[in-house]
């Protein structure tokens, strides 16, 4: 007995197109391997950019505003000239800019966790750290970028580092090391921080003291004996001051040395902890 | 041991949250090759029981098994057997339609070149060729439900899962859903799809669970579930409210079912099984002056379901259908 009048089952012409494509994939495989897989959330990042140039825009324009700024508005007070500052603070400034962008990353992950994609990328049958280590990849061509606008802005501006080209690729390099380290965690706080903008909160009142309160903008020989033992400890001071030498022409092997120390620690230390978050994450 | 018979099997499956028991004490048997209908309110548990048989989260007691595979042992035989798309979209809102599938296609192992051609081979068929160059997030409902349905089909999985895939669309859009999922299993993958409409899990699925507050309340073919809920409803829209309750008594009378009223002030429902009843209280009620705007015999709904199931209809945040006092 059917007494349906509503809910006749409705015979469906089946498009053949879509039952072709669908009898036609092939059958499921292996998935990538681990560097292809990598490889392509490395593209992710890119097509991202090319999609959102307002991510690049904060790449590009802060270190110009911060360029211009630090040059003719502290240099003066802080040095005598702009150019002597500017010689000074370059490295500084490269490290802050490129160094705050690294919470980005948190960001970025943390929306993939609220919008799903996340999920879709976890249920594949791919290495399993591959998201991430390729979300850190692309990153590293957005940190090439902004440095290069970096240098670019200042060479306008007069400047020109006594280390050559070779001076200027060691210190990008260099950051490249320690931010590609640094990324590690921003990870870790974009795995635990509940939504983007939260990341965001968290990362400015890490990222500030950190920057600020380092040899990047003024001598520590100029601060109270409390804050430059702060200074002294902060891995920022170290980054900035091996940048210095290698802009410079006077490359110092031991804070070189101590960077390249601090940035395998923290990937062995936060590493490990990220991906466990997100492994297990719920 | 389990044997590649079953598509999905659970064991008192248990995933607690708090204190929130989010899912309870599962048992499922999905064999291969069917569509698998997870039927429950908003909170019952099904997104819970699908991201565990996902490997998604770790169960907290129980086991589960896809094809053979132990979900919390064997993780990436697991992976590589299934897809899932999930309750929301999970695409790259800032990406296009194609480089969406292209992405996912390479995740899943076509190369280079390969991999496009799959996503536009996908992107045809699911009737999104114009927009495969616009981002997604100019898409409509429809458009990124199909999508993130695509992007489970770079490969053919021999489990799909499909987490209320037509809650909020449109009827049209919801039509080539199901269309897809017929498709699907013609060339033999398995389906499991949760819903919160009857209606969907009849239309498409071999069986039905049904689950709430995290525990399976029944199960069985859609035909032993209607044997069980009553095969049909009356819905009755009155032309003047007023005339509501006793439109309502006198159809509690002659049916001899429970009447519900719905949000709507002009509407009821009650179960129906007998359309000839239907027809005499129907024509009983207009000679005694009462106004019917509107009647239609249909599928029971979710809440109806419930209330022959469980005595109380569903809860949820959705609006619930409050019980005539007769």
């Amino acid at each position: 007995m059917t007494i349906h009048q509503t809910a006749e089952r409705p015979t469906f012409e089946l498009d053949t197109r879509l039952i072709s494509a669908v009898a036609g994939a092939p059958p499921p495989g292996t998935g990538a391997g681990a560097l292809r897989a990598t490889l392509t959330f490395a593209w992710r990042v890119l097509l991202k950019i090319r999609h959102v140039p307002e991510q690049l825009l904060d790449a590009t324009l802060f270190p110009i505003l911060f360029t211009l700024m630090f040059t003719y508005v502290f240099g003066g007070a802080m040095i005598g000239s702009p150019e002597a500052y500017l010689r000074y603070a370059l490295p500084g400034i490269l490290a802050q800019t490129v160094v705050f962008m690294t919470m980005y990353t948190a960001v970025t992950l943390n929306t993939d966790i609220e919008r799903g994609a996340f999920d879709r990328f976890r249920s594949q049958p791919i290495w399993r750290p591959a998201p991430l280590v390729g979300a850190l990849l692309g990153d590293m061509l957005r940190y090439s970028v902004a440095s290069a606008f970096v240098f670019g802005i200042s060479t306008l501006i007069g400047y020109r580092a006594s280390g050559g080209l070779g001076g200027v690729a060691g210190a990008i390099a260099l950051l490249l090391v320690f931010c590609f380290a640094l990324s590690w965690l921003w990870l870790i706080v974009g795995l635990t921080v509940r939504t983007p903008a939260a990341v965001m909160g968290a990362s400015t009142v890490i990222l500030f003291p950190l920057t600020f309160v380092s040899s990047a903008f003024a001598p520590p020989e100029t601060m109270p004996a409390w804050v430059r033992e702060f200074v002294t400890l902060n891995p920022v001071t170290r980054l900035v001051d091996a940048g210095r030498g290698l802009l410079d022409g006077v490359p110092d092997a031991g804070d070189i040395a101590l960077v390249l120390t601090l940035s395998g620690i923290m990937t062995v230390l936060f590493a490990p902890i990220a991906l466990r978050l997100y492994n297990r994450r719920t | 041991m389990s044997h590649e018979t079953w598509a999905i099997e659970t064991r008192g499956l248990v995933k607690v949250f708090g204190a929130n028991r989010a899912v309870d004490g599962v048992d499922l048997a999905v064999p291969a090759g069917c569509v698998y209908s997870v039927l429950g309110p908003n909170g019952a548990g099904k997104t819970t029981m699908i991201r565990m048989i996902a490997t998604l989260i770790r169960p907290d007691g129980g086991t589960a098994r896809v094809l053979g595979h132990d979900v919390a042992d064997e993780a990436a035989q697991v992976r590589a057997r299934l897809a899932l798309t999930g309750q929301f979209a999970s695409l790259d809102e800032d990406l296009t339609g194609l480089e969406n599938l292209t992405l996912l296609a390479r995740l899943r192992g076509h190369r280079g070149k390969a991999a496009r051609k799959r996503a536009i081979d996908l992107l045809e068929a699911f009737d999104l060729s114009a927009a495969a160059r616009r981002e997604v997030k100019t898409y409509s409902g429809g458009m990124r439900r199909r999508l993130d349905i695509a992007g489970s089909l770079v490969v053919r999985p021999d489990l799909l899962m499909l987490d209320e895939p037509t809650t909020g669309l449109d009827p049209r859009s919801r039509g080539q859903v199901w269309e897809s999922v017929r498709a699907l299993v013609g060339v033999g993958t398995t389906v499991l799809l949760t819903t919160q409409y009857l209606e969907e899990a009849d239309q498409l699925a071999d069986r039905i669970a049904v689950v709430d507050h995290g525990r399976v309340i029944a199960e069985g073919t859609s035909g032993r579930l209607k044997a069980l809920v009553g095969a049909g409803a009356l819905r009755v829209r009155v032309a003047d409210s007023a005339d509501r309750p006793e439109v309502a008594r006198l159809l509690a009378a002659m049916l001899g079912a429970a009447p519900v009223l719905e949000p709507d002030p002009v509407a009821l429902s009650l179960r129906a099984d007998e359309p000839a009843a239907v027809a005499r209280s129907l024509a009983a009620i207009t000679e005694r002056g009462l106004g019917i705007a509107e009647y239609a015999l249909a599928q029971p709904s979710l809440d109806e379901v419930f209330l022959a199931l469980t005595g109380k209809p569903a809860d949820g945040p959705a609006p619930g259908h409050e019980e005539a006092s007769t």
